[in-house]
Formats: C-alpha cells, sequence, structure tokens
C-alpha cells in the first residue's frame, strides 16, 4: 500500500481485478476487435434473425392494436390492467440495475464494476425502451400521449399533477433521458479508441462524429470525471425515486392488496433483483461467445450472486410482511386477498413467484453453487420469470375485488402474449446491434483501475 | 525528429507510463508552461493537482441551474393547478404540494443531468472533430496506450528548439512538431 493512500484514508484492496496481468494494449485489443471483426459470428445472425422476427411482430400487433383498440387483449372490467401494466413494470425494474452498477458502485467505489458496467447501462436504456412502449399503447389512443405534457391548449387545461400515472411519464421518461447521457458520456473516451483504430473509412467517419473529437488531455478529464460523477450522483436517487414511482401507480389506489405503505422499498428491491438477474444471464452469453472471461471475471459473476441473494431476500422478506400486515390490520378484504392469492385460481402463479424468487436465490449461500456459471445462469433466468410472476400476481388482485359479482378469471390473448414476446425481441435486437458495433466493455474505465494506471506503481511499499 | 510544416501548432512528447507523465506535468507546471495539456487513455489521479489546475466549475453550472429548475417548476404547478385553472381534485388542496413532490423532483435531476451533459461539452469545447494533434500518427495511441504532453506554440514560454530539448530532459521519449494544418 503506498503512502498516499494512506495518507487520504482512502481503502486500498491488493485484490486482483483481473487475472492475467493485462496491459494497456491488451484491454483494448480484447474489446476492440468485436466490433471491429470483419466477420459477424454465426451465433449473432442466429439470435439477431430471432429477435428482429420477434420485433417485427410487435410492431405487426401494435399497429393491429391501434386499428382495433385494446379489447384485442384479455382486458376487462375489474381487470383493466392487464400484461401490458405487468410487462411495463418488469421491463423497467430490469432497467434499474444498469444504473445501480454504474452509479451506485460508482459512488461506493466498487472498482469490479468496470467490467460490467456499460453493457449493464446499454440493458438500462434497452429495457426502458421496451418498458415505456406498454404505458403508450395501453392508454388505447396512443396519438395523443402528448396530453401528459403541460403545454398550452384551446380548452386551457392542464395536466393533473396530482395523478401517479403523470408522475410515471415524469419519472420513467427523466430516467430515460439521464440513463441515456450516462451512457453516452461513459462512451466518448471509447468510441475514440475505436476512431483511432478504425481502418474502414465510413468508421472512421461515423466513430469520428460520435467521439466528439476527444482528445484525452487532462483539461478535458478534469470536467469529464465531474460531469460523471454529477450523473452518477444525481442518478442513484432518480433509480430509487424512479420505482417507488412506478408502485405507487398501484400504491395510492384503494384496491387491497395494493393500498400499503411498504410498496415503494419493495418495488425497489425487486427491481434491482430482477435486474441483475438479467445484467448475470447477458454477461453469461456474452463473455462466453466474445472470450471475454478474463474482463468479466468469476469473482464479479459472484459478487453480482450476492446482490442478487441479499436483495431476493429482502424481496422474500416483502412477501412475508405483506401477509403479517393483511392479518394484523384486521381488515377482512385486505385478508382475503392475501389467502386468495396463495391459495385462490391464481396460486400457480403465486407458488411460482415464492420458488423462482425466495427459495432459488437461497443457493447462492452456498459458494459452489455461487461460482458455478450454469447454476447461476439457469437461476439468473428462474429470477426474471419469478419477477414477471410477482407483477402478476399483483395485478391479478383486481380479478377479486369487492363486488363478488363482478368476479372474474382473467386470461390473455394471443396479443398480449405476442406483444410481451414481441418486446423481448426488440430488446435483444438492440442488445445484439449494440455487442456489434459498440465498445461493450468500458475500455477506458477498465484500464482506470489496472494496478499499473495508478502513477505510484511499482515504488518501493511503505510499512 | 521530423519537422513536416512551416506552421506549428506545438509539440507533442511521448512518454512511458502514468507515473512519467505525472512527473513531467509537474515538472512544465514548475517550468512555467501555461498552454500545454497531458493525453492519457484514462484519467490520471492527481493529474489536476500536478498540472495546477483548479477544480472544475461545472458543479456551479449544474446547481444553478438544478435549484432553478426545483423553484421554476414548483411555481409552474401552483400557477397551473391553483391559478390559471383551479380544480378541485379528491378534495384536496389546489396547493397540495405534497403530490407535486415526484413530478418536481423528477425536472430537476432532468435539467441537472442536461446541465452536466451539455456543460461539459461546452466547457472542454466539445464537438471538436478536427484538432492539430490530430496531424500526428503517433497521438492515434492517445485513446489505448500513449501518455503525451502537448505544448501549444502560442505558449508565452514557447521556443521551438528549448522547449524541445526540455521536454526530452525530463522523460519524453519521442518528440515531434506539430503542424497547424491537415
Amino acid at each position: 500500500m503506498s503512502s498516499q493512500a494512506e495518507n487520504t484514508g482512502a481503502v486500498y484492496t491488493d485484490e486482483i481485478l483481473f487475472p492475467g496481468n493485462p496491459t494497456f494494449e491488451s484491454i483494448t485489443e480484447s474489446v476492440s476487435r468485436i466490433p471491429e471483426a470483419r466477420k459477424t459470428p454465426r451465433a449473432w445472425w442466429v439470435l439477431f434473425s430471432i429477435s428482429l422476427a420477434l420485433a417485427g411482430m410487435l410492431v405487426a400487433m401494435i399497429g393491429y392494436l391501434f386499428w382495433e383498440g385494446i379489447g384485442i387483449w384479455g382486458v376487462q372490467i375489474p381487470v383493466g390492467w392487464g400484461w401490458a401494466i405487468v410487462n411495463f413494470v418488469w421491463w423497467v425494474g430490469i432497467g434499474h440495475a444498469g444504473t445501480i452498477i454504474s452509479a451506485i458502485l460508482f459512488l461506493l467505489r466498487q472498482r469490479w464494476r468496470t467490467s460490467i458496467n456499460r453493457f449493464a447501462e446499454a440493458m438500462t436504456i434497452f429495457a426502458v425502451i421496451c418498458a415505456l412502449i406498454f404505458p403508450s399503447i395501453h392508454v388505447g389512443r396512443a396519438w395523443v400521449l402528448y396530453w401528459t405534457m403541460p403545454f398550452p391548449n384551446q380548452m386551457d387545461l392542464w395536466p393533473n399533477f396530482r395523478s401517479p400515472l403523470l408522475w410515471d411519464a415524469f419519472a420513467v421518461g427523466t430516467y430515460f433521458a439521464c440513463s441515456f447521457m450516462f451512457w453516452y458520456v461513459g462512451l466518448i473516451p471509447d468510441l475514440a479508441t475505436l476512431r483511432d483504430r478504425a481502418i474502414n473509412r465510413i468508421k472512421k467517419i461515423l466513430y469520428g462524429i460520435f467521439s466528439l473529437g476527444w482528445r484525452g488531455g487532462n483539461r478535458q478529464w478534469r470536467h469529464y470525471e465531474l460531469a460523471y460523477l454529477v450523473l452518477a450522483g444525481i442518478s442513484t436517487p432518480l433509480v430509487l425515486s424512479v420505482h417507488s414511482i412506478v408502485s405507487t401507480d398501484f400504491a395510492t389506489s384503494i384496491v387491497p392488496g395494493w393500498h400499503t405503505t411498504i410498496f415503494p422499498p419493495y418495488f425497489v428491491a425487486g427491481a434491482i433483483f430482477s435486474g441483475f438477474a438479467m445484467v448475470m444471464t447477458l454477461s453469461v452469453i456474452a463473455r462466453k461467445i466474445y472470450n471475454l472471461e478474463h474482463i468479466i471475471t468469476p469473482k464479479v459473476l459472484e459478487r453480482m450472486n450476492l446482490i442478487m441473494l441479499v436483495t431476493g431476500s429482502m424481496v422474500g422478506y416483502s412477501y412475508a410482511m405483506e401477509f403479517f400486515i393483511a392479518w394484523y390490520s384486521g381488515n377482512e378484504i385486505e385478508q382475503f386477498t392475501f389467502i386468495n392469492r396463495a391459495f385462490g385460481p391464481y396460486a400457480w402463479a403465486y407458488w411460482i413467484m415464492i420458488s423462482c424468487n425466495v427459495l432459488v436465490p437461497q443457493l447462492f449461500w452456498f459458494k459452489r453453487f455461487r461460482t458455478s456459471i450454469p447454476v447461476m445462469f439457469v437461476a439468473s433466468i428462474l429470477i426474471n420469470i419469478g419477477m414477471w410472476f410477482e407483477r402478476f400476481v399483483i395485478v391479478m388482485s383486481l380479478a377479486r375485488d369487492y363486488l363478488p359479482s363482478s368476479w372474474d378469471y382473467y386470461s390473455p390473448t394471443v396479443y398480449d402474449v405476442g406483444i410481451y414476446i414481441g418486446s423481448i425481441g426488440l430488446f435483444f435486437t438492440l442488445f445484439l446491434l449494440f455487442l456489434r458495433f459498440m465498445p461493450m466493455v468500458a475500455m477506458s474505465e477498465v484500464k482506470g483501475v489496472l494496478p499499473q494506471a495508478d502513477p505510484h506503481y511499482g515504488e518501493k511499499a511503505h510499512a | 525528429m521530423p519537422d513536416n510544416s512551416r506552421n506549428i501548432y506545438g509539440v507533442l512528447a511521448e512518454f512511458d507510463g502514468p507515473a512519467s507523465l505525472l512527473k513531467a506535468a509537474r515538472q512544465m507546471r514548475e517550468a512555467g508552461f501555461t498552454k500545454y495539456d497531458c493525453h492519457s487513455p484514462f484519467a490520471i489521479h492527481g493529474m489536476d493537482k500536478a498540472m495546477g489546475l483548479k477544480r472544475s466549475p461545472l458543479g456551479y453550472f449544474i446547481g444553478t441551474v438544478g435549484l432553478t429548475a426545483l423553484v421554476g417548476m414548483t411555481y409552474f404547478i401552483y400557477w397551473t393547478s391553483a391559478v390559471d385553472y383551479p380544480l378541485v381534485i379528491s378534495g384536496k388542496p389546489y396547493f397540495s404540494y405534497q403530490a407535486f413532490v415526484p413530478v418536481i423532483f423528477a425536472i430537476t435531476i432532468l435539467f441537472s443531468a442536461i446541465t452536466a451533459t451539455l456543460g461539459m461539452f461546452i466547457l472542454n469545447r466539445l464537438p471538436q472533430l478536427f484538432h492539430p494533434l490530430f496531424n500526428s500518427p503517433q497521438f492515434k495511441k492517445v485513446t489505448d496506450s500513449g501518455f503525451f504532453v502537448s505544448v501549444e506554440a502560442s505558449d508565452p514560454k514557447f521556443n521551438k528548439v528549448e522547449t524541445v530539448s526540455f521536454l526530452q530532459t525530463i522523460g519524453a521519449t519521442e518528440v515531434e512538431l506539430i503542424g497547424d494544418e491537415q
């Protein structure tokens, strides 16, 4: 440990982040060769054609939805919110891990984040795009969506700023814009790397334009670093607020099972949980296809599993606490709702949720399982399924509300399923394009945490 | 040492790593240079101090714009909900500020983030697609593994011969003159 580190009180660990002593050149090479490759891997084409076909289906089905109206879905009264809101919450939640990794772990000086933050941020942006589709089409008349924004109009009306649905429009819109700026600012030095390495004229021009003429001078770095720090600092409360606001869509309505104050923290924990699961799924695939095992190390994956264990247990605690409070409240309707969730017509969904979200992450108590790639890959997929069902279980509280005469069993139609699967297709289409054309690991940040990046590297250690 | 131009932008000197770049930055400042920069593939800790640079003023811009957005949006919601078209919703007061917090918060964050990004571009004079330093083929290394000091000819201490030899004495491995035309 250098004397300066001791003086400044900084905490240094002698832990080796990247095995095999990579050099600055080897980091550049192993990341840049992916977007520079002349031949696209066959696996990429296979996945891309499937995803693009599904995205095409999404566009076609949304076109039909606009033509025919949302009656093509299984929604009815009282279940006016069907899969659309389930998918919306699911996608926004997935997005959260990207911001947690890029902003909160940055503020906490978790240097291992550098190997996964870039594509976790990309995942956030694409997940939020998918999320924004659902409320936009669920309003029915998507062409008047601009009514959510305050603008002078002939009726002299303003939006109702007390409405949680309006909060959503502002919160998720801001979240998208901030995530995009954060991602782009982080990309500039790496796009400059691709610009400087480009041999093909078109790439030279395109990477040149998007890297804005970055020169890596310290007179640029000092503004850049501060902008990055501030973006991380303001994204942190933002990300916690976004899912809290999403949860108020439910919590402010007087529906049994929804009207609870536990929702904001419970939703935020669930969002981080499912988002890390998605990052895990994607990073296991990406590191395998592109041979990045030495950058996205097993240690990084293990730490993500630990975060999933913590947040998964928080989610499990919330499920238990909801049940307890329903009983403790003495409110019969509240009690009925929870018993109905666990033993009613949707009991199958409830138990899928419990097994995937509460039981599966408990595997990660054991070092053997949290360091095993097949186990974590399967677990991450199960967790995402479980988290989808969590939102489904919550929304299906509507099926048995206060008025037994209107109780019904909600079933999705082919359009509900098709639009959901189509949104997954859109997500992977965008993600695969990102892998193909952009640096998927933040090279300049990885270089910055290598031991030889420290100006005091190699000096005699002071006792 | 190649001298490939009559109009000189300045000198570019390569160093072999973060430690020697940091040392060179300190010596450049001590020698009285003002128009020089230290280029590296990543931000180096302690470089601002070595070059004698103050903290970036960006924070003040962000704070100003953020606070303005906070106050402005609060007033705007007050005006729309309680002055221009007052509506009773769920029996709440016209200005039930608690319910307005989420939107005000989101707008404050949005404007702060835009200021952070655009402010950084403006302070860094970006986008600037051409710069004389790009004339040097060596300079391409700066985004990979190269560490450089550039000195502008407009620096009052600049002297074509002396600056080059000074850079060599402080440990530059390679020094070249940079023309200011493409």
